[in-house]
C-alpha cells in the first residue's frame, strides 16, 4: 500500500513541473505581470484612441503658455500674462503653506490636548477626550464647510469690520494686520539676530559637554533667550530702531495695506489644525503612556524634578513611539488639504483641477501633474521624519 | 489586670476630607494650588462656551417656518431649516411614493447591525453572512427597482443618509477583500506580485482621495473603449473601494506581521498548503489583531464619504449644502451653521458608536474569549 502511494507521487511529479514550488512561483510572476502589463496596454490604447478620436492636444507644451487668469493668493510674483508652469508653482506653494500651517498648529493643539487628557485633574482630563471624540469623529469636509460658510462668510462687511486695536480687522473678505516695513539700517538688526543665534547654539553644545564631563547643568534656554533678546534690543537701539508698521487703511469697499490673509486659508488651517489635533492627541497620550511607570518612579527616586524627569525622562522615550504614527498623521494632513478645492482655496487640487484643466483641455497630463506633486509631497515628509525618526531612536544605545 | 482584647477593634470610617464626595473632588479637582487654577479655568471655559450654546441651540431656535424668513437673526439656530430638508436628509430625491422602499432596507440593515452586536443571537453566523451576501442584492434590487414590478430609479435621485451609507458599506464590503488579498501579496514570497502590491498600495496611498474621486467623474470615460461607460455614482464607487483597499491592506498587513513565524513554518512543516494555511492559521490570528484598527479604518472612509458631495453627488452632507444654497434658506450664519451641525451629529452618532463598539469588542478579545474572531 505505502509503496503503491510513494509510486503515485512520483509518477504524478515526473511529468508535471505544477508541483515544484520554483516552477509554480515563476508561473504565478509571469501571469500576474502578463496580466498587468494587458491590462495597462488596454487602458493606455484606450487613452490614446480616445484622445486621438475627440483631438485632444497631448504634451507638456502648455506649461509654457500664457495663463490668462488669476489667483486670489500668490506668494510669488504671478499675474494673468504668467505660464501656466508659474500658475502651478503659485499653486503648489499655496498647497505647501497651508500644510506647513496647519501641521504646526495641529501639532502644537494636540500636544497640549495629549498632555491634557492624561492629567490628573479630573475635569481636564475629560475636557481634553471631550475635544477628541468631538472632532474626530465628524468629517473633516463637513468641519471645513463650518468654518467657512457659517463662521468666516457670515463675518461682517468690511465697512463693518471688527477691530482689535486699531489695528487688526476682519471682516468675510479676511484678516487684515499691519505688515512691517524694513528701513535703511536693518541690516544690523539681521546681523546681530544672526550673531545671537550662534552664540547660544555654540552655548548649547558647550553646556552639553560640560554636563556630560561634570554633571553640573547650565540654564542654556534662559541665558539664550537672554543674549538674543538683548543683543536685538541693542542692536535696533543702535539703528535707531528701523522698522515701522504699515497699518491697513479702509479704501473704497475693502482694507488695503499692511498684510492680509484670504478667508479660505483661515478656515483651512484652522478646520485642518483642530481636526488632525484630535489624531496627534491620541498619538502623543499612546506615546506618554508607553513611558513605563517605573521610569518616572525611577527619576523621582533619583531626586529629579517634576519638569525635569518630564524632559529628561519621559519625553525622549516617548518621542520614539511618538514619531512613526505622527509623521503618518501629517503625511494624512498634506493629503486631506486638497479638500480646500471645495471651498476654492486655490490650492494645487484648485487651480490645476479647475482652471488649468478647463482652459487646456488636457485632463491626462494635468491630472498626471496633480498626482505627482502629491506623491512627490508624501514622499518627502516620509523621507524627512524617516531622517528624524532614526536621529532620536539614535538616544537608544 | 492589662486590657485583653478579645476581638479587633471596628476599623475606623476614612476622614470626611479623604471620602466620598467631597474627598473625591480634592483629590481630582483641587489637589494643589495649580489644579485648583487649572480647575477654575476649565469651569470658566466650559461656562463660556456652553452657556452661549445652549441658549443659541435651544432657547433662542425658531423649530418651525417654511423660508430663511422664519429665522431672521443670529442669535438662535434655525432648525426649521432642518425640519423643511428633513425628508431630503433622510432619502434624498427618491420618489415620494416609493420611500417604503428605503424604509424596507433601513430597517433590514438596522436589524442586522443589531442581531451582529448582539453576541447571543441565535444563528448569528448565518445573519452575517446575509449581511454580507444577500442584503447588497436585495439593497440593490429594492433600491435601483425595474424588476418585480418595482419601478426604476435613478441613481440621480439617490441622495441624503441612504447614499451615504450606499457608499460607505459598498467601499467597506468592497475593500476588505480587495485589500486581504493586496496586504496577501505584499507578504508573498514571489518577488513581482511582492512588487506590484507594494506599487499598487503605496500609489493610492500617496494621493488625495478627492482627485481619486475627481478622475474617476472626469475621466474614466478616456479610460474605457468609445461607448463603455458606467454610471456616475457606480464609478464613485469603484474608486472609493480600490482607494480604500490601499488603507485596508496596511491594516492586514499589520496584522500578519504580528504573527510569529512560528506559526507559518509549523503549518508548513505539516504540510499545509498556501491558501489553506492562510485561511485555518494566519488570517485567523491576524484579522484578530487588527480588528481595532479595522474598525477605525471603517470610520475613517465612513467619514470621507462626504467627499462625494465634490463631484456633484448629494449624500448627506451635499443635500444640507444644496438646501443651503436654496434661494429660499439664504439668510446669515447661523443657518448654515444649524445644517452643518445636525449633520455632524448624524455622521457623529454613527462613527462614535463605531468607535465605542470597536472598543468593546477589544476588550472582549483581550479576555480571551474570541469574541472579536466570532463576530467577523
Amino acid at each position: 500500500m505505502a509503496v503503491e502511494t510513494t509510486d503515485d507521487r512520483v509518477r504524478n511529479t515526473s511529468f508535471v513541473f505544477w508541483s515544484s514550488s520554483k516552477y509554480r512561483t515563476k508561473f504565478y510572476e509571469v501571469l500576474v505581470l502578463g496580466l498587468l502589463f494587458a491590462s495597462l496596454y488596454w487602458i493606455i490604447n484606450n487613452v490614446v484612441t480616445n484622445l486621438n478620436r475627440l483631438g485632444i492636444r497631448t504634451g507638456f507644451g502648455f506649461l509654457k503658455q500664457e495663463a490668462g487668469f488669476d489667483i486670489g493668493q500668490t506668494l510669488v510674483t504671478y499675474n494673468e500674462a504668467s505660464s501656466y508652469g508659474s500658475a502651478v508653482l503659485v499653486a503648489l506653494l499655496n498647497t505647501v503653506l497651508m500644510s506647513l500651517l496647519a501641521i504646526v498648529f495641529a501639532t502644537i493643539i494636540g500636544f497640549v490636548v495629549g498632555v491634557s487628557r492624561l492629567s490628573s485633574n479630573w475635569l481636564l482630563s475629560r475636557a481634553a477626550t471631550a475635544y477628541v471624540e468631538i472632532f474626530r469623529n465628524m468629517p473633516l469636509l463637513l468641519q471645513i464647510f463650518f468654518w467657512y460658510f457659517a463662521v468666516l462668510r457670515a463675518l461682517p462687511v468690511p465697512r463693518q469690520s471688527i477691530a482689535f486695536f486699531d489695528t487688526i480687522y476682519i471682516n468675510n473678505r479676511g484678516i487684515y494686520a499691519p505688515s512691517p516695513v524694513f528701513e535703511p539700517g536693518f541690516g544690523i538688526v539681521i546681523a546681530a539676530l544672526v550673531m545671537a543665534l550662534g552664540v547660544a547654539i555654540a552655548l548649547r553644545r558647550w553646556a552639553r559637554v560640560r554636563q556630560s564631563r561634570t554633571g553640573q547643568p547650565f540654564p542654556v534656554l534662559v541665558t539664550s533667550l537672554i543674549i538674543i533678546i538683548g543683543l536685538l534690543l541693542v542692536s535696533a537701539a543702535v539703528a535707531g530702531f528701523p522698522l515701522s508698521w504699515q497699518v491697513p487703511a479702509l479704501k473704497g469697499f475693502n482694507y488695503t495695506g499692511g498684510f492680509s490673509v484670504i478667508p479660505e486659508l483661515v478656515a483651512m488651517v484652522v478646520a485642518l489644525s483642530i481636526y488632525h489635533a484630535s489624531f496627534v492627541a491620541e498619538i502623543v497620550r499612546g506615546g506618554v503612556l508607553s513611558v513605563r511607570r517605573g521610569q518616572v518612579e525611577a527619576a523621582r527616586a533619583m531626586g529629579l524634578r517634576p519638569g525635569q524627569i518630564m524632559r529628561e525622562v519621559i519625553v525622549p522615550q516617548a518621542l520614539r513611539v511618538i514619531i512613526p504614527p505622527l509623521s503618518n498623521q501629517y503625511l494624512n494632513l498634506a493629503k486631506s488639504s486638497a479638500l480646500a478645492a471645495a471651498i476654492a482655496y486655490p490650492d494645487l487640487m484648485h487651480v490645476l483641477g479647475g482652471a488649468v484643466l478647463a482652459q487646456t483641455g488636457q485632463p491626462i497630463e494635468v491630472m498626471t501633474i496633480v498626482m505627482g506633486t502629491y506623491l512627490a509631497i508624501s514622499l518627502l515628509i516620509a523621507l524627512f521624519m524617516n531622517w528624524y525618526n532614526r536621529r532620536s531612536s539614535l538616544v537608544e544605545r | 489586670m492589662a486590657f485583653v482584647a478579645s476581638r479587633p477593634e471596628p476599623t475606623l470610617p476614612a476622614p470626611v476630607a479623604a471620602a466620598g464626595v467631597l474627598g473625591w473632588l480634592r483629590q481630582n479637582l483641587f489637589s494643589s494650588p495649580i489644579n485648583t487654577l487649572v480647575t477654575i479655568i476649565v469651569l470658566y471655559a466650559i461656562y463660556r462656551i456652553v452657556d452661549p450654546l445652549i441658549s443659541w441651540a435651544f432657547i433662542n431656535a425658531v423649530w418651525t417656518g417654511t423660508s430663511a424668513d422664519a429665522c431672521p437673526d443670529g442669535h438662535g439656530a434655525c432648525w426649521a431649516f432642518v425640519r423643511a430638508r428633513f425628508r431630503q436628509i433622510v432619502y434624498g430625491d427618491y420618489p415620494l411614493d416609493q420611500l417604503w422602499r428605503i424604509n424596507v432596507l433601513y430597517a433590514i440593515f438596522a436589524g442586522g447591525l443589531v442581531a451582529l452586536m448582539y453576541p447571543r443571537t441565535p444563528g448569528r453566523k448565518w445573519v452575517g453572512l446575509f449581511m454580507l451576501t444577500g442584503f447588497p442584492v436585495v439593497a440593490f434590487l429594492l433600491l435601483v427597482g425595474g424588476v418585480f414590478g418595482l419601478r426604476f430609479v435613478g441613481t440621480n435621485n439617490w441622495g441624503g443618509l441612504m447614499l451615504t451609507l450606499v457608499v460607505a458599506v459598498t467601499a467597506i464590503v468592497g475593500s476588505i477583500p480587495l485589500g486581504l488579498i493586496l496586504a496577501l501579496g505584499r507578504r508573498s514570497e514571489m518577488k513581482a506580485i511582492r512588487s506590484v502590491s507594494t506599487a499598487f498600495i503605496e500609489l493610492w496611498r500617496g494621493v488625495p482621495l478627492i482627485a481619486v474621486l475627481f478622475m474617476a467623474s472626469a475621466l474614466f470615460p478616456l479610460f474605457t473603449p468609445e461607448g463603455v461607460n458606467f454610471d456616475k455614482l457606480v464609478r464613485t464607487l469603484l474608486a472609493f473601494a480600490i482607494f480604500s483597499s490601499a488603507f485596508m491592506a496596511e491594516v492586514f498587513r499589520g496584522g500578519l506581521q504580528a504573527i510569529p513565524r512560528g506559526q507559518y513554518e509549523a503549518a508548513k512543516s505539516l504540510g499545509i498548503g498556501y491558501w489553506k494555511m492562510m485561511g485555518y492559521v494566519i488570517l485567523p490570528q491576524a484579522i484578530r489583531h487588527v480588528i481595532p484598527a479595522l474598525v477605525n479604518t471603517c470610520i475613517g472612509i465612513f467619514k470621507e464619504t462626504t467627499l462625494v458631495l465634490v463631484i456633484g453627488l448629494t449624500d448627506l452632507l451635499g443635500v444640507i449644502q444644496l438646501g443651503l444654497s436654496d434661494t429660499d434658506w439664504i439668510g446669515g450664519g447661523h443657518i448654515y451653521a444649524s445644517g452643518y451641525l445636525f449633520a455632524g451629529l448624524a455622521f457623529w452618532a454613527f462613527t462614535f458608536g463605531m468607535s465605542r463598539y470597536s472598543i468593546h469588542l477589544e476588550r472582549h478579545s483581550v479576555s480571551g474569549k474570541n469574541q472579536a474572531l466570532q463576530t467577523l
